[in-house]
């Protein structure tokens, strides 16, 4: 984050007061850079490959089996066409937007930045309990996430027996309110990131600031809201940018939990690519929505390099 | 912030409250974690939580055989152990020149770098395929491990050459005197100095690829030749909807790899770690 940041600044000062390096034979130019080699090839083949690829077939009709898989045909716009007249699709751009904003914008966010300042002059004790826990839900992998959602949110899980415990009735959640469900496992999962953005952003936090805030008779909102939050404002910058960028691109975490069900009822993108290319046997039309998510999140990165660099 | 300044009544009455929110939202991460620990323990487990009635490890012993658990988790260690390998070789040679020489291509190859790690690993799965299958490396794990290594490699280049560049050039410039070559620099000098750096990275990068499921589940399709994270899903598929209390277990036997070494890089590196969390896809 803040490393990332101050990286790119080193990057841009440093470049001035840089020794040279050795005089040596003409054509060491071209040598010196031969360690970038391996790099380059692999990330061209496997990385601008296939995003290139992905362009050009996105163009045809391309299919895993049959006549497409033989000869693709050019078939132009048809793709697109297709795409955005396409119900699922749009479908699928909404409640990717839902999720991203749900889980992500608000709920990993808020929740994160929440914690961060109510640890703030806990003791070590609770601070290191709580931010435990917080992490270990993070630190699982993904598919063990989703199973322990899967079975928490279940018609006979864990949340039914609390809300009975309580007097209310419970429902099985995965079938009536999936999007509801894949958020809540998803801010459950990565809202320990957000925590540690900010603690780190906090700790940053000059504490003469925050008593002078206090002399000036500032109540807790409003130091909060005109001390505290401009001054952590480029981390916040960066951690949304981040986790929206993460977000995007989730799958496995509502694959295994609903699989994009009921009917298409949470096929977010990443989802509904998946579904297209490989269970309906479309990799052109898999392709093209592929393309379309590569493009929101080349947007989303573009911002995200332009606000880490420095005014130069 | 309590702690700070005078210790008032309203103060202190503020604190409790802040520690009361603190704990109830502890428990709410708490609850679902609950369900995996007790069930485990619990050959009877259904998705609802209840203490064991006679905790024993048997679910452990159902799944601990070379199909279900060892193998998954053999092929999870050659393939991430792989790939991390090859993302901290490659990104250490990649990082080099770009911390030393100065270049035209030097800063916009840095800021693509930058750009390539925001983007959606998962939409570029379809051409993957794509292309795996038109050069036939379906189903082939070291070409899995070399993709998986490519999708960490601009994190790595760009956290490693940042470590590079905190190293004193003059160190090289003796060597360089002496008549030693960039490379022989890099392995004899640079190396050793920025290697906590790299294993940080190293352990990273496994992490990220043993709970990565989308790319092994997409590019691999032998039984025998599926990491964990595939197997695990497939697991649940087959005998999961019956046998909880074995899936707990199989989920926790094919977590404990990343917790013990998510354990140890928190240790060592205190909060310097927190950042590296960018990457997680």
């Amino acid at each position: 984050m803040a490393a990332r940041a101050q990286l790119v600044g080193e990057e841009l000062a440093g470049a001035a007061g840089r020794t040279t390096s050795p005089r040596r034979a003409r054509g060491a130019r071209t040598t010196r850079h031969l360690p970038l080699a391996p790099a380059l090839i692999m990330l061209f083949l496997f990385f601008l490959g296939p995003v290139l690829w992905s362009v050009y077939s996105s163009f045809t009709n391309a299919a895993l089996t049959g006549d497409g898989a033989q000869n693709p045909q050019w078939v132009g716009l048809e793709n697109f066409r297709r795409l955005f007249s396409d119900p699922n699709v749009t479908n699928g751009i909404w409640l990717t937007v839902v999720f991203v904003l749900g889980s992500a914008v608000i709920g990993q966010n808020l929740l994160g930045l929440t914690i961060a300042l109510l640890m703030r002059g806990r003791s070590r004790w609770l601070r290191g309990t709580v931010g435990g826990i917080v992490v270990s839900a993070w630190v699982l992998p993904e598919v063990v996430s989703a199973l322990i959602w899967y079975a928490f949110l279940g018609q006979h899980g864990t949340l039914n027996q609390i809300m009975k415990a309580f007097g209310m009735s419970g429902q099985d959640w995965l079938y009536s309110s999936p999007m509801l469900a894949v958020i809540i496992a998803n801010v459950w999962r990565g809202t320990a990131f957000s925590m540690l953005v900010y603690n780190a952003a906090l700790d940053d936090v000059p504490a003469d600031v925050q008593e002078a805030a206090e002399l000036d008779g500032a109540t807790g909102w409003r130091r909060l809201w005109n001390v505290i939050l401009p001054l952590i404002r480029p981390s916040i910058v960066t951690n949304l940018m981040l986790i929206t960028l993460q977000t995007l691109s989730v799958f496995t975490l509502i694959y295994v939990m609903t699989a994009g069900g009921p009917g298409f009822a949470s096929s977010t993108l990443p989802v509904l690519m998946y579904q297209q290319a490989f269970k309906f046997s479309e990799v052109g039309y898999g392709t093209a929505i592929s393309l379309l998510l590569l493009v929101i999140g080349a947007v989303f990165s573009f911002i995200y390099v332009r606000v880490l660099k420095p005014e130069a | 912030m309590a702690g700070m300044g005078i210790d008032t009544p309203r103060r202190r009455a503020a604190g409790l409250v802040c520690t009361g929110i603190l704990v109830l939202i502890a428990a709410a991460f708490l609850a679902p974690l609950v369900w995996l620990v007790l069930s485990c323990f619990d050959s009877s487990a259904q998705t609802s939580v209840k203490l064991p009635e006679h905790p024993s490890v048997d679910n452990f012993r159902a799944v601990m055989t070379t199909d279900l658990a060892w193998r998954p988790l053999w092929n999870g260690l050659l393939l991430c152990g792989g790939s991390a390998l090859i993302t901290v070789v490659v990104a250490t040679l990649a990082a080099y020149p770009l911390s030393r020489y100065q270049s035209r291509f030097r800063k916009p190859f840095l800021y693509t770098v930058l750009f390539a790690t925001g983007l959606p690993i998962t939409a570029i799965m379809v051409p993957v395929y794509g292309l795996f299958v038109r050069l036939q490396l379906i189903d082939s794990m070291p070409a899995t491990a070399v993709f998986l290594a490519t999708t960490s490699l601009p994190f790595a280049i760009w956290l490693i050459k940042g470590f590079i560049d905190n190293v004193p050039i003059n160190l090289e410039e003796a060597s360089w005197v002496d008549g030693a070559t960039p490379m022989v620099a890099l392995r004899h000098i640079v190396v050793p100095l920025i290697a906590p750096g790299m294993s940080v990275v190293l352990i990273f990068t496994f992490i990220q690829a043993w709970g990565n499921f989308f790319v092994p589940f997409i590019l691999l399709q032998s039984p025998e030749k599926l990491p964990a994270s595939v197997t695990v899903f497939t697991f649940f598929g087959q005998y999961g909807a019956v046998a909880y209390g074995q899936l707990a277990a199989y989920s926790v036997l094919y977590s404990m790899p990343v917790v013990v070494l998510y354990l140890i890089v928190s240790r060592a590196m205190g909060g310097a770690f927190r950042f590296a969390g960018a990457a997680k896809g």
